[in-house]
């Protein structure tokens, strides 16, 4: 344990990613579920930077990556957002165990 | 103990422990801004790696957008001083212990596992060099897909703007 490398910070994003697994499977409401993907996206951005910078120094596509899973996460974001609100409206709740407008 | 490695154990603290605030907070609001501090660790995992332009990236998009979106949603949509309904307690120790087990299979595989580095030398990650290769239409360029993004960035503005709309009502 004499220099941070790559496994210090694959240890870091694995936990990162569990905890935002354990989020996920634990809240009910929507709003705090997109919290954890949002930790579990960004754990998995923390991995592609780890793999670039130790792995593979010659190339730039772990850099790529990243961004272009930033930029989707952010329209994923904005669109999940928007149908939250849409949701409230109708229902006037978040709940997903309330959510049955799309119920057969 | 060197300070880079005091340095990444702090920002390890941070993020971690934004990230179990962010999970388990009773109130809503709250929970947004550890989510916010867990975000500015992970930005400052990427300055530490010296990776400027994803930290300055994660900043700008995460931390100025995503979270301050989150906010405003919750401003529209909850009570944010009421607590939130406490998850039952069977699923709670469900989820942790298939949380733990996971995480701890994962660990011991990263452990046994011998990474190879390359032997290439290295490209410097500045904003010049990503930038390059990100427009460059040669073999190695993100010409398209940058493209292909900026269409999916117009269809999830127009999409979020569409489902947002107030319903007109009949007259």
């Amino acid at each position: 344990m004499n220099e941070i490398g790559l496994t210090h910070i694959l240890f870091l994003s694995a936990i990162l990613f569990f905890i935002g697994v354990y989020g996920f499977l634990t809240r009910r409401n929507m709003v705090t579920m997109l919290m954890s993907i949002e930790l579990i996206l960004n754990s998995v951005n923390i991995n592609f930077v780890a793999f670039n910078k130790f792995l593979h120094a010659g190339k730039l596509d772990g850099t790529f990556f990243t961004i272009f899973i930033i930029t989707i996460a952010a329209a994923e974001a904005a669109v999940a957002i928007a149908i939250i609100i849409h949701l409230y409206r109708s229902s006037k709740s978040i709940d997903v165990n309330d959510a049955d407008l799309m119920k057969f | 103990m060197s300070a880079s490695i005091v340095i990444f154990y702090i920002l390890a603290s941070i993020i971690l422990g934004g990230g179990i605030l962010a999970v388990t907070a009773k109130k809503i609001f709250r929970s947004a801004i550890y989510l916010l501090f867990s975000l500015m660790g992970i930005a400052g995992l990427y300055f530490y790696l010296n990776y400027e332009f994803i930290a300055a990236v994660q900043i700008v998009v995460y931390i100025g957008g995503i979270v301050v979106l989150i906010i405003f949603s919750i401003f529209l949509t909850h009570a944010s001083g009421k607590d939130m309904e406490k998850p039952k307690l069977i699923s709670v120790i469900v989820s942790a212990l298939a949380a733990v087990f996971a995480c701890a299979i994962v660990i011991s595989l990263i452990n046994n596992y011998s990474f190879v580095a390359t032997t290439n030398t290295a490209i410097e990650p500045t904003v010049k060099n990503i930038g390059r290769q990100m427009l460059s239409t040669t073999e190695h360029g993100f010409i398209l897909p940058f493209e292909v993004v900026s269409m999916l960035l117009l269809a999830a503005l127009i999409g979020s703007i569409v489902i947002a709309l107030k319903p007109k009502t009949e007259a």
